[in-house]
């Protein structure tokens, strides 16, 4: 019998096959620990009375959330995170330079077949290059900071077969919202969702990591992307066998098969308040918007704002709409303010913020109150995560966001 | 055997109606308390009484993977959490605090908030005159759940009390 990705990766790193259902312990290469966890990860490290961290060149603090600081007790985090780095010999510290999750393969962290664990369940998202990644709570990951390793369920996997061409205008963003549609919000618990068919071999890695990042909102324990050319060069390391190698066998066992064609995907919604409550774009056709957030871990990378500037452009956004750009690390900052994605943006009357998760989490600029309605490009539309509990969030791609930004009402690009 | 008073939530509770992002960040969980369930039920928090267990539908604890939302439904002295699913990382971090959770599919749409529950753990739960089978948990979370949460059992292992 094959194996599928997952199977394969945790396999590698254990030295023996796996199955689905089987418990294992597995060595971890990456611990992620953003800003809002941290103090709680000390804390609860300490009291398992570990003397030391176990692979401290393995553990990525990450300074996200809470920066530019909002609340006073925020910079507590800071504080308690650069002690426990400095006393424990831990020398991964980003502390502005963009998302956790951006920076995780970015700044050349995880690599194809890779474990990874973060405090954050979008962790998830370094699917994108073929890593096993994936949320956890902070005790856990005290668990790992004073052992290396931890426990896993090997997972079945549900696979995602998409072929063809999209339709312009279609973003990975709009085929993952319809994924989720159509698996529900829980319909992948525990489970791997593995993407694959030529549509996602053209995609970029960008595009794919808006997918990879989403899966958790299928209740996927993880997202995976076989490794390509295009993922090797990304991270920057040859196309060799070992790579090759991580790819799942034909005869590999799904618990579900879910197949598209690309030409049948449209723009499409998220509409308030579930991530899985999706509907055609044209059918919330002129709501009036109050707000538009383009940015986060989903959709905050260079093609997204390059996307979104070039429906802008020569435009302007409706007079009555904030629209807020957050770009998702200062590498894509930097890159969009050299190629002109930022003037863009800025002439049409975009407000531009700082690199980080800003909106997103309910704790940056941007909050919005009773009965407002805002249009977001990130992956959650849960009750009061950007405001009060009477927000109507709708997410989105950022092309509709850009179309909606100009028109002042919920239009398809 | 436990007896327990019934909360009644609904499908897809996620983790910022649990406690959302706004006070994660107080120190401690104490402080947090009062906010539990706030965007959905603001007036939940105060009315739950220890020893009192939640019953839900599909998918509970779905979105973050904030352990202060199973942390904060422990300190409001919740027993156990009954539901139909729950989502991956919840179910890790409540086991990981020393918060019995137990699936059972039917349950949930045959009680009203309000009744009370007898819990035979690994066993059945019983309420209004029937009876509803419930699993027992995989050898190493029970090892957890019964060391008090991944710290105690981490303690154990370090060679501390």
């Amino acid at each position: 019998m094959g194996h599928t990705l997952v199977e394969k990766i945790i396999g590698n790193k254990v030295g023996h096959e796996v199955k689905p259902g089987d418990i294992v312990t597995v060595p971890v290469d990456w611990c992620m620990i953003d800003d809002i966890m941290v103090p709680f990860a000390v804390q609860k490290f300490q009291e398992m009375g570990f003397a030391k961290v176990a692979k401290p060149d393995s553990v990525v603090l990450i300074y996200d959330h809470f920066l530019p600081a909002t609340q006073v007790d925020d910079t507590r985090h800071f504080r308690v995170g650069d002690e426990f780095a400095e006393k424990y010999g831990i020398k991964n510290i980003h502390r502005t330079d963009g998302i956790c999750h951006q920076l995780m393969t970015e700044a050349g962290y995880v690599k194809p077949g890779d474990i990874a664990f973060g405090t954050d369940s979008h962790t998830v998202t370094y699917g994108c290059v073929g890593a096993f990644a994936t949320g956890i709570g902070y005790t856990e990951m005290a668990g790992i900071l004073g052992t290396g390793e931890l426990w896993v369920r090997v997972p079945e996997s549900i696979k995602v077969e998409i072929n063809g061409k999209l339709p312009k205008n279609v973003m990975s963003k709009d085929v993952i919202l319809r994924i989720i549609g159509d698996l529900t919000a829980s319909g992948a618990t525990y489970q791997s969702i593995e993407f694959t068919g030529s549509t996602i071999d053209e995609m970029s890695i960008a595009s794919r990591m808006t997918m990879s990042n989403m899966a958790v909102e299928a209740g996927a324990k993880c997202g995976l992307f076989t490794p390509d050319e295009k993922t090797c060069e990304y991270c920057n390391i040859p196309f060799d066998d070992s790579v090759k190698a991580l790819n799942a066998d034909e005869d590999a066992v799904y618990s579900k098969v879910l197949k598209y064609d690309a030409k049948d995907f449209v723009p499409v919604l998220a509409c308030p308040s579930l991530v899985d409550n999706i509907h055609p774009v044209a059918e919330a056709k002129g709501t009036k918007v109050d707000q538009v957030f383009l940015g986060s871990c989903t959709n905050g990378r260079l093609e997204d704002l390059q996307t979104a500037a070039a429906i802008l452009k020569g435009k302007h956004v409706a007079p009555f709409v904030k629209m807020i750009v957050t770009p998702a690390s200062r590498k894509i900052y930097r890159q969009a303010l050299s190629d002109g994605t930022l003037q863009t943006l800025s002439d049409a009357g975009c407000i531009i913020t700082t690199p980080g998760c800003g909106l997103c989490c309910g704790r940056g600029g941007g909050i919005l109150s009773d009965d407002e309605v805002v249009v977001a490009t990130n992956n959650r539309n849960f009750l009061g995560r950007m405001g009060t509990s009477k927000v109507k969030i709708y997410l989105a791609s950022p092309a509709t966001a850009a179309a909606t930004a100009i028109a002042g009402t919920i239009t398809e690009a | 055997m436990f007896k327990a008073k019934i909360w009644k939530l609904g499908d897809d509770i996620d983790t910022d109606i649990i406690l959302p992002t706004e006070y994660l960040a107080y120190e401690t969980v104490e402080k947090m308390k009062p906010y539990a369930f706030s965007p959905l039920r603001p007036d939940l928090a105060a009315k739950i009484q220890p020893g009192d267990m939640i019953v839900a539908g599909h998918n509970f604890g779905c979105g973050s993977s904030r352990e202060q939302a199973p942390e904060v439904v422990k300190a409001l002295g919740v027993s156990c959490i009954v539901a139909k699913s729950y989502a991956r990382i919840f179910f890790r971090n409540a086991i990981n605090n020393g918060l019995l959770l137990i699936e059972q599919p039917d349950l949930y749409d045959e009680v009203s908030e309000g009744d009370v529950a007898e819990v035979f753990t690994g066993e059945e739960i019983k309420v209004n005159g029937k009876s509803y089978p419930i699993a027992s948990l995989p050898d190493n979370l029970l090892e957890i759940l019964e060391a008090g949460g991944l710290v105690k059992a981490m303690r154990k292992k370090n060679g501390l009390a």
